[in-house]
């Protein structure tokens, strides 16, 4: 596994070879409260970077979800459908989002952890 | 700067993530909300709703003039009970939601919404006449409200001189809490039953470790959010606010046109002869449905109004919410179309509440801010 990098909207992504595998934050799941369900896109569709890929609702509010990488879904974790709170439990683990088929590597402006880590200390905005 | 209250430090050590509500510094959560709502739902939870404002009231003219400020009518309220309230302006817009509770001793005292504490005070003092003294006692005070089925036997550790099992539901009552003075009434804002505690500041941490140690779930903002919607409690600043009167909030029941004169009674008493001209409703969804405050709801694609609050009912499995809607248009029964972000989701009409728990239920007097 590569290393992890992180959006401003408080996704990570992490490349192995050709595939990211997407998640959300320990920050993000923290602000979202308990997830209740998400809407997230089927395999086989294309993403660009930044595009939104999907909906997560928890019981504050629901959010978009941005694709920090752009390529094809390769895999939806079908565990979340009935296990949604995986995402609050394992953000970084079990509770991952989508893995991605990647087209053209990580674009530009995506976070190290260090800075990811200091934007959210500072609210996360 | 946001306010905090004398539990902020309890509040941490719990790990409660704090978040900030009408300028104060208040836990949204401490573990999970589903583990909270479930601890109020099935045995006791603990909240400090220190933030809501207190405000007492001194002088001989202060019955009469209670009876001026507010829409219920107090005339019927003994010492040792409280009664749900409103404050209208003249044009009987809501200006808050209140209880206001005549304590053993015959004394009068309230309390009010966190986001309307200061506008509150500043509308009572500029009504007060001559020999009525208004006093914002918030402070200096602390409240908590432990809520659930369990909540009096939780209490009674703490509570061994009191006969909790003979307050009645909106009954308060004067004694020792944890071997000092405390005031306690039988509200809240959670469907079940449970207790409201007033404490001078200084002694709120040695009773909420005192109630957390006999049992009690620490229980935060968004469970609270949760468990009100489900009972069908409507949320001041969501649900009504100064440009809603009583009836379209569904709270006619609190406006007593006959009592004699009160701030709005002129305005209401023409909303009532003409009707409301919208009506809040409430609104059952789906599982993947969840209505928000502020989205757009129709009925066979035309417009009729707008969500006023939403949230996931962990007690029904699936999204709730409450919204207000063109008086008529949409009955129990009907199915609407709530905007969300996935598109359109479907909602069905039902009646409030969505949840009756172990409230001591008396259907006039169902509610405490």
């Amino acid at each position: 596994m590569g290393d992890r990098r992180y959006t401003e909207t408080h996704e990570w992504v992490e490349v192995a070879g050709e595939v990211a595998t997407v998640g959300i934050t320990d920050f993000a799941q923290s602000q979202l409260g308990d997830v209740v369900f998400l809407e997230l896109p089927r395999q086989g569709r294309k993403l660009g970077a930044g595009e939104s890929f999907g909906v997560i609702e928890s019981v504050k509010a629901a959010s978009d979800l941005y694709a920090p990488v752009a390529g094809t879904v390769l895999e939806v974790n079908e565990r979340l459908a009935a296990n949604p709170e995986l995402v609050n439990k394992d953000p970084l683990g079990e509770g991952w989002l989508i893995k991605v088929q990647t087209e053209g590597g990580l674009p530009d402006g995506l976070l190290d952890q260090a800075a990811y880590q200091k934007l959210a200390e500072s609210g996360g905005h | 700067m946001p306010e905090r209250t004398p539990l902020y430090e309890r509040h941490r050590a719990l790990g409660g993530r704090m978040v900030d509500f009408a300028g104060w510094e208040m836990p949204q959560q401490y573990s999970r909300v589903r583990e909270e709502h479930a601890a109020v739902r099935q045995a006791a939870g603990l909240f400090d709703v220190s933030h809501m404002g207190r405000v007492s009231f001194r002088g001989d003219g202060v019955a009469d003039y209670l009876q001026r400020l507010v829409t219920n009518d107090l005339a019927q309220v003994e010492p040792g009970h409280a009664q749900y309230n409103l404050i209208c302006n003249e044009a009987g817009g809501v200006l808050d939601d209140l209880v206001v509770y005549r304590l053993p001793d015959g004394s009068w005292s309230t309390v009010v919404n966190a986001s309307n504490r200061e506008k509150d005070v500043a509308w009572m003092r500029d009504h007060a006449g001559a020999g009525v003294e208004v006093l914002d006692r918030s402070p200096d005070t602390a409240l908590l409200a432990l809520q659930g089925p369990r909540a009096e036997s939780v209490l009674a550790t703490l509570a061994s001189d009191l006969d909790l099992a003979a307050i009645p539901y909106f009954g308060v009552v004067q004694g020792q809490v944890a071997g000092r003075p405390a005031t306690v009434s039988r509200t809240g804002y959670t469907g079940e039953d449970g207790f409201e505690l007033y404490l001078p500041a200084e002694r709120a941490a040695a009773v909420w470790d005192g109630l957390l140690a006999a049992g009690a779930t620490p229980a935060g903002l968004a469970a609270r959010d949760v468990c009100r919607l489900e009972a069908g409690l409507r949320l001041y600043g969501n649900d009504m606010d100064e440009q809603t009167n009583p009836y379209q909030a569904g709270l006619g029941w609190t406006v007593k046109l006959n009592k004699g004169d009160f701030t709005g009674r002129e305005a209401l008493l023409e909303v009532k002869e003409k009707g409301p001209d919208r009506v809040l409703v409430g609104l059952r969804c789906g599982e993947r449905t969840i209505p928000r405050h502020g989205a757009a709801v129709s009925r066979d694609g035309e417009p009729i109004g707008v969500v006023t609050s939403g949230t996931h009912s962990f007690f029904l499995g699936g999204g709730i919410g409450m919204a207000s809607v063109k008086a008529g248009a949409a009955p129990p029964g009907a199915q609407l179309e709530i905007e969300s972000r996935g598109g359109a989701g479907g909602a069905e009409v039902v009646k409030l509440p969505f949840y009756r728990g172990s409230v001591k239920t008396a259907v006039s007097s169902r509610q405490a801010g």
